[in-house]
């Protein structure tokens, strides 16, 4: 579904990502750790098509197209969906209106037939059940004055509804309260698939106990340094992220 | 010296016969003396710096239209969502009572200019006998020798004007480009209340010069809701003028949308002359392709703890040109003021052009101010959230140029007219979608 190809990416003159590989199967949970400023949220940006950052070397292909060919807006109506890090506050646009404009724009790209209202409350008031949101924050602004938590809760909420093929969770987790993370587990693992895949950003193991993840890779200084399965994420969470660099520096002499 | 412009306008005012008693004979004279005199603001007028009176002052209106009777208007064009009677239509300037619709409603008059100079016109002298000294007010001086119509509109003492009062001003297609005049005005009694719209439309294409001049009076306690639409066809020029007075705990409630026109001018004079008045003001102008907007607000504070409070924004895309002065004097007295004024301003291309100054003059004590002007661009981060939801960049920067407009109007409770003010400022916004994510060349 996803491959990614020694990828160099540049921010204000800054080298972040350094020779990136990774590839994704249709069906499979990724994790990503790594320390801050490592790259994760930069690898997510570049993913769902963000200005402003500098592919130099490598390449994205997603179900065999060049992603870096497309506009963000056709990778979403591909199947691409980023859950912010930090979502945005955008005053004086309704949620629900934003949500049915975005899903009907990405109907009628893939020449799918729009959703008239009453469709788009059937399926919002389904989705809306799994995630326990309360349909008070749809009539507001989008993401204005929500919580941290409820952001988050959004942006899950945003992925019930918009159903992506390949959805990036950039630390969905952080800020939630243990409830809130096992309703976001939940809205993700409701919606695993077999035709569907998941790049989990995260720095807590805890999550991965809810969602649980067939690989689990350190992002490091740009690159991936290291993969495996869910029992990476323990060591990790038991000898942090030195343990790597040493054990790298161990099968190097 | 009276240029291209000015001299069929005047040479027809010297010629026409005049209603009402003398004293109304010697206004008119009065202003077309002072108009021969100064002509129209030239380079150096302060107050018409950004809004260059050059081009207009050499092309050629007829002075009114002497079909305005019997022309013929869409229906379609007087309809505004949410609102219903009683409505009153001019066209280029003249009263239609055919398209118009008057039930009588106990407590308020709603009448004409040309209909009280006949019946009753000393009734009129505190609202024409104006002196304009300032040579900046060349179109008030102009529409006092030439308006021959209007609104005229009084609510009786304590008498609470239920429906939603429409004004439309239509200009209509004629062979040739016209000057109309409008003379309008409101006195709202002690106490009463009124809510009015005033809309201003047109048959598309016409190049018409509308010189609109409202004058307000609220008595002690009155309350005048007013609500200001402004979607002329974008070929269209129009000067307007909104002159409100408030006597003590009176409350002006305005909201003015300008979404039309090819160049136009609003001066908005409000006093506050009594203890406690208020006014609260909400509006915004978006502009595209070579549209021209000029809006100036001065508001004066004369009496004791009057209040303002205003929020302007300010949209220009492509070619257009944006420009909003908004002036505050507390006058020496006016102690416990309250004065409030934010003005945002969004600028959609690098050829487009904003100009903001606000003003603040005080002379009084323990006077409470904020003033605020801003010209930003469209937030990228705000951008890229609804692109990377799926909407195209056109759309993406619709959605949120719309949003930066609607403080102007999302108060209004009439949910059908909001809806309509939406869609019309939508519709207005020139970023539609396009498929291929270019947006659409200036036309
Ligand atoms: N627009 C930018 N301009 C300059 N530097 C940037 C920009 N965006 C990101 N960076 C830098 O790129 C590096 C990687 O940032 P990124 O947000 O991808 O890290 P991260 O791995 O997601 O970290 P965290 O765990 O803290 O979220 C950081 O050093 C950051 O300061
Ligand atoms: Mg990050």
């Amino acid at each position: 579904m996803l491959k990614i190809e020694n990828l160099h990416v540049r921010i204000a003159g800054k080298d972040i990502l350094r020779g990136l590989s990774l590839e994704v199967k249709a069906g499979e949970v990724h994790a990503i750790m790594g320390p801050n400023g490592a790259g994760k949220s930069t690898l997510g940006n570049v993913l769902a098509g963000r200005e402003g950052y500098e592919v130099i070397e490598g390449s994205i292909h997603y179900e065999g197209r060049d992603l870096l060919e497309l506009e963000p807006e056709e990778r979403a109506a591909a199947g691409v969906f980023l859950a912010f890090q930090y979502p945005v506050e955008i005053p004086g646009v309704n949620n629900t209106y934003f949500l049915r404009a975005a899903l009907n724009a990405q109907r009628r790209r893939r020449g799918e037939s729009e959703l008239d209202s009453m469709q788009f409350l059937k399926r919002v008031r389904e989705k809306l059940a799994v995630l326990h949101l309360k349909d008070e924050l749809l009539h507001r602004a989008v993401n204005e004055g929500f919580s941290g938590g409820e952001k988050k809760r959004n942006e899950i909420f945003q992925m019930a509804l918009l159903e992506p093929k390949l959805a990036i969770l950039d630390e969905t987790d952080s800020g939630l309260d243990i409830d809130a993370l096992k309703m976001v587990a939940d809205g993700v693992n409701a919606m695993r698939d077999p035709a569907r895949a998941f790049i989990v950003i995260t720095h807590y193991q805890r999550l991965l106990e809810y969602i649980v993840p067939d690989y689990v890779h350190v992002l490091a200084d740009g690159r991936i340094v290291e993969s495996g399965d869910k029992s990476l994420a323990l060591k990790l969470e038991e000898h942090g992220y030195s343990w790597i660099a040493e054990r790298k520096l161990a099968g190097a002499a | 010296m009276a240029t291209g412009f000015l001299e069929p306008l005047l040479a027809a005012a010297s010629s026409s016969a005049v209603a009402g008693g003398d004293w109304l004979a010697g206004v008119r004279e009065r202003a077309l003396r002072q108009l021969e005199r100064d002509g129209l603001p030239g380079p150096r007028s302060e107050a018409w710096k950004y809004s260059s009176l050059r081009a207009l002052g050499q092309r050629r209106f007829e002075p009114g239209d002497a079909a305005a009777a019997t022309r013929n208007v869409d229906a379609g064009l007087l309809e505004l969502a949410g609102v219903d009677a009683p409505r009153l239509v001019f066209v280029n300037g003249s009263f239609r009572a055919d398209l118009s619709r008057l039930p009588s409603l106990p407590g308020v008059q709603l009448r004409t200019l040309s209909q009280e100079l006949q019946e009753d016109p000393d009734r009129l002298r505190g609202f024409l006998d104006r002196p304009h000294a300032d040579a900046a007010d060349a179109f008030a001086r102009l529409n006092t020798v030439l308006a021959a119509d209007g609104p005229v509109i009084r609510v009786a003492a304590g008498s609470v004007v239920e429906p939603l009062v429409h004004l439309v001003n239509v200009g209509a297609s004629a062979s040739v480009d016209l000057a109309w005049q409008l003379r309008g005005i409101v006195e709202v009694g002690e106490g009463a209340s009124l809510r009015l719209v005033e809309h201003h439309v047109g048959e598309a294409g016409h190049e018409h010069l509308g010189n609109s001049f409202s004058q307000i009076v609220l008595r002690a306690g009155a309350r005048l809701d007013l609500l200001q639409v402004q979607d002329s066809p974008e070929s269209a020029n129009l000067v307007r003028r909104t002159e409100a007075s408030l006597e003590s705990d009176a409350h002006l409630e305005l909201r003015s949308i300008e979404a039309g026109a090819r160049w136009m001018r609003h001066d908005l004079a409000v006093e506050l002359s009594g203890d406690r008045s208020r006014f609260v003001s909400r509006g915004v102008f978006a502009l595209h392709g070579r549209q021209h907007a000029d809006t100036r607000l001065d508001v004066r504070h004369t009496a004791r703890d009057t209040s303002c409070d205003i929020v302007w924004r300010g949209v220009a895309d492509q070619r257009s040109r944006g420009i909003f002065h908004g002036a505050i004097v507390v006058a020496a007295g006016a102690d416990g003021a309250d004065a409030q004024l934010s003005n945002k301003n969004l600028l959609l291309s690098d050829q487009a052009e904003i100009n903001t100054q606000p003003v603040l003059e005080i002379h009084a004590d323990e006077v409470k101010a904020a003033h605020g002007a801003t010209v930003g661009q469209l937030d990228e981060r705000a951008l890229f959230y609804l692109r990377s939801r799926g909407l195209s960049r056109a759309e993406a920067r619709s959605l949120l140029t719309l949003a930066f407009c609607r403080v102007a109007f999302d108060s209004i409770t009439n949910a059908a007219l909001r809806e309509h003010i939406d869609a019309m400022m939508l519709e207005r916004l020139p970023i539609r979608e396009d498929e291929t994510g270019q947006e659409p060349a200036s036309p």
